[in-house]
C-alpha cells in the first residue's frame, strides 16, 4: 500500500498505481468540522491549480474551503458525497475520498507531509 | 482580548469531552462527542440538557416595577399574573429591538432573563432608565440550565413532582437535588421543557443529577441553533436588531393589545410611534422561514433575489436542519413576497439555487399547552 502524503492543510492524497492522486479530508479535520451535510466538488475534466479553493465542505454550522495542494486535472469525483455527505465523517480517509487528480508535476508530492510529521503536527494542535 | 469568562458548569463541560468556542464573552459548548446533529435529534427525542448561564438573570423589586418596566417594552407587564412568564422586547425610539428577554412575575419580584450579547448594555439601560423607580439586582450568582425535549417532562417530574402541574410559560420556585430553584416550563427548541435557574454553586449537583437519567445528554450550542431555527424562534443579533421592528419580525403578539393605540396603557414605550403605524399600515418587509431547494446551506448574509432579479430580501440565520434533513434558514423579505410557496433565489459561489418562502416555524412546536395547574 502506498505511503499517504498530508498537508498542513489536513488533506491527504494518495498517489495511485495509474499516476494519478486521490485527496481527501483528514480524520482530525473531518472530526473538527463536525457533522458535514454538503461537499461542492469541481467537475471530472476541470483543472485545478494549487492554492485554488475547489472543494467546498458545509456542516451544520459553517462552510471551509478545501485548497488545492497540487495543480491538474480532476479525472474522477467522489459522486457518493453528492448524496451522502456524511460519508466524510465515517470514513474520510476511504469511502470519503473527495477527487483524483493528474498532477502536472508528480513531483511536487515529495514535498509534503509524510504520516509522521503530519501527526507531529496535530499533536500540537 | 480578555480571558473568556466561564460558567459554573465549565468543569463539567470539559469532563464530558465539549468543544469549547467563546461566545458572547464566555467560553461555551459548542458540541459534546457525539456531534450536533445527534444532539439535536436527541432533544426531539429524549431530553437535552443545556447550560444558558451565560445569559443575563435579572430581578426587578418593588411596586413599581412593573410599570417602570412597560416604559420600556410594548409587553403587558402590569397585568402579568403571579407564576407566569412572558417574552418581550426592549425597544428603541426608532421602534427597533435593543433586546428579546423573558419576563416572570415570582411573588413582588419580577425575573428577567435577557441575551448574554446584550446583558451588560440591557443592565445600564434599566439602570439608567428604570433604576430609580425599582430595585435593579444583577443574578450573577445564579446558574441557568434549560431541560428540553419530549422527555424533559417525565425527568424533571422525578426529581419534583409539582413540575407536572406547571403549564407552558408558568413558573414557580420549587426544590430539586436539594436546591431551590426557579423553574419555568419554557424554552428555545421549540419542544416541552424547563428552564431552571440555580444558585452556581449548587449548579454542577443538579447538572450531575438530571444527567444521571437515562433520557438526558448534555447538548451544546451549536445543536441549540438548529433547534431554535427550525422552531421559527429568533436569535438576537442575527434576525433581531436595532434595525428591526417587531412587525417587520412578526411579533405583534409580544405588542399587547393594551399597550397599543386605543388601549388602556397605550404607548409610553420607546418607538411606540413607529411600531402602532406599522401595526396599523403594515411592515415594508417580513421574516418568513426559508427552504433552500438544493442541498446547498445558505447562510446569514445572504442576498435573495425575486424572479425578476430584483433584490427581494437577506437571509439572517442559515444552516441545517437535522430534523427536517435538509438545509433551513431565516430571513427578511419584501411584504409583497412573504407568502408562502413563493420561489426566490440566492447565489452561492457563483451559483443560482432556488429557495422557498414558507411559514415559520418549520418544525412544530411540542409545546405542553392548556395546562393550568
Amino acid at each position: 500500500m502506498t505511503e499517504l502524503r498530508y498537508t498542513d492543510d489536513h488533506e491527504w492524497l494518495r498517489p495511485e498505481d495509474d499516476g494519478t492522486v486521490t485527496i481527501g479530508i483528514t480524520d482530525y479535520a473531518q472530526e473538527q468540522l463536525g457533522d458535514i451535510v454538503f461537499v461542492e466538488l469541481p467537475e471530472a475534466g476541470a483543472r485545478v491549480t494549487a492554492g485554488d479553493e475547489a472543494c467546498v465542505i458545509e456542516s451544520v454550522k459553517s462552510a471551509a474551503d478545501i485548497r488545492m495542494p497540487l495543480s491538474g486535472e480532476v479525472v474522477a469525483v467522489n459522486e457518493v458525497l453528492a448524496d451522502e455527505p456524511e460519508t466524510v465523517n465515517a470514513d474520510p480517509l476511504g469511502d470519503g475520498w473527495f477527487i483524483r487528480v493528474l498532477p502536472d508535476s508528480p513531483d511536487d508530492l515529495g514535498a509534503l507531509l509524510d504520516k509522521a510529521a503530519y501527526d507531529e503536527l496535530v499533536g500540537t494542535l | 482580548m480578555t480571558e473568556p469568562l466561564q460558567t459554573p458548569l465549565h468543569a463539567l463541560h470539559v469532563a464530558l469531552g465539549a468543544r469549547m468556542a467563546p461566545f458572547a464573552s464566555y467560553s461555551m459548548p459548542i458540541q459534546y462527542r457525539s456531534g450536533i446533529i445527534r444532539e439535536h435529534t436527541h432533544t426531539r427525542t429524549g431530553a437535552g440538557l443545556f447550560d444558558v448561564s451565560h445569559m443575563g438573570q435579572v430581578r426587578l423589586a418593588g411596586g413599581g416595577a412593573a410599570a417602570a418596566l412597560e416604559t420600556l417594552t410594548p409587553a403587558d407587564i402590569v397585568e402579568l399574573p403571579d407564576g407566569r412568564q412572558r417574552y418581550a422586547l426592549l425597544t428603541n425610539d426608532a421602534g427597533g429591538v435593543r433586546d428579546d428577554f423573558m419576563v416572570a412575575r415570582l411573588g413582588e419580584h419580577l425575573l428577567i432573563v435577557v441575551n448574554a450579547a446584550c446583558k451588560q448594555d440591557d443592565i445600564e439601560h434599566l439602570r439608567g432608565r428604570i433604576g430609580e423607580r425599582c430595585s435593579i439586582e444583577v443574578l450573577d450568582d445564579r446558574a441557568l440550565l434549560a431541560l428540553q425535549g419530549p422527555a424533559a417532562a417525565l425527568v424533571l417530574g422525578r426529581l419534583a413532582r409539582e413540575t407536572a402541574a406547571l403549564g407552558f410559560m408558568q413558573v414557580a420556585r420549587m426544590s430539586l437535588a436539594g436546591s431551590e430553584c426557579i423553574v419555568s416550563r419554557s424554552g428555545y427548541t421549540g419542544e416541552d421543557g424547563f428552564e431552571i435557574s440555580v444558585a452556581a454553586d449548587r449548579a454542577e449537583t443538579l447538572a450531575h443529577q438530571l444527567l444521571g437519567h437515562e433520557e438526558v445528554e448534555p447538548i451544546g450550542l451549536g445543536a441549540r441553533d438548529s433547534l431554535r431555527l427550525e422552531a421559527g424562534l429568533c436569535l438576537y443579533g442575527q434576525d433581531l436588531d436595532r434595525s428591526t421592528t417587531p412587525v417587520e419580525a412578526g411579533l405583534t403578539w409580544t405588542v399587547a393589545k393594551t399597550r397599543r393605540a386605543g388601549g388602556a396603557r397605550a404607548g409610553g414605550y420607546p418607538g411606540a410611534g413607529v411600531i402602532d403605524r406599522e401595526l396599523a399600515a403594515g411592515a415594508a418587509r417580513r421574516r418568513v422561514a426559508l427552504l433552500p431547494r438544493s442541498r446547498v446551506p445558505l447562510r446569514g448574509g445572504a442576498v435573495l433575489q425575486s424572479h425578476d432579479g430584483a433584490i427581494a430580501g437577506q437571509v439572517t440565520s442559515g444552516g441545517f436542519g437535522p430534523t427536517l434533513g435538509a438545509p433551513i434558514a431565516m430571513g427578511y423579505v419584501e411584504a409583497g413576497l412573504a407568502r408562502a410557496g413563493t420561489m426566490l433565489s440566492a447565489t452561492v459561489r457563483g451559483k443560482t439555487l432556488p429557495v422557498e418562502v414558507a411559514k415559520l416555524p418549520v418544525v412544530p412546536h411540542g409545546f405542553v399547552r392548556g395546562t393550568t395547574g
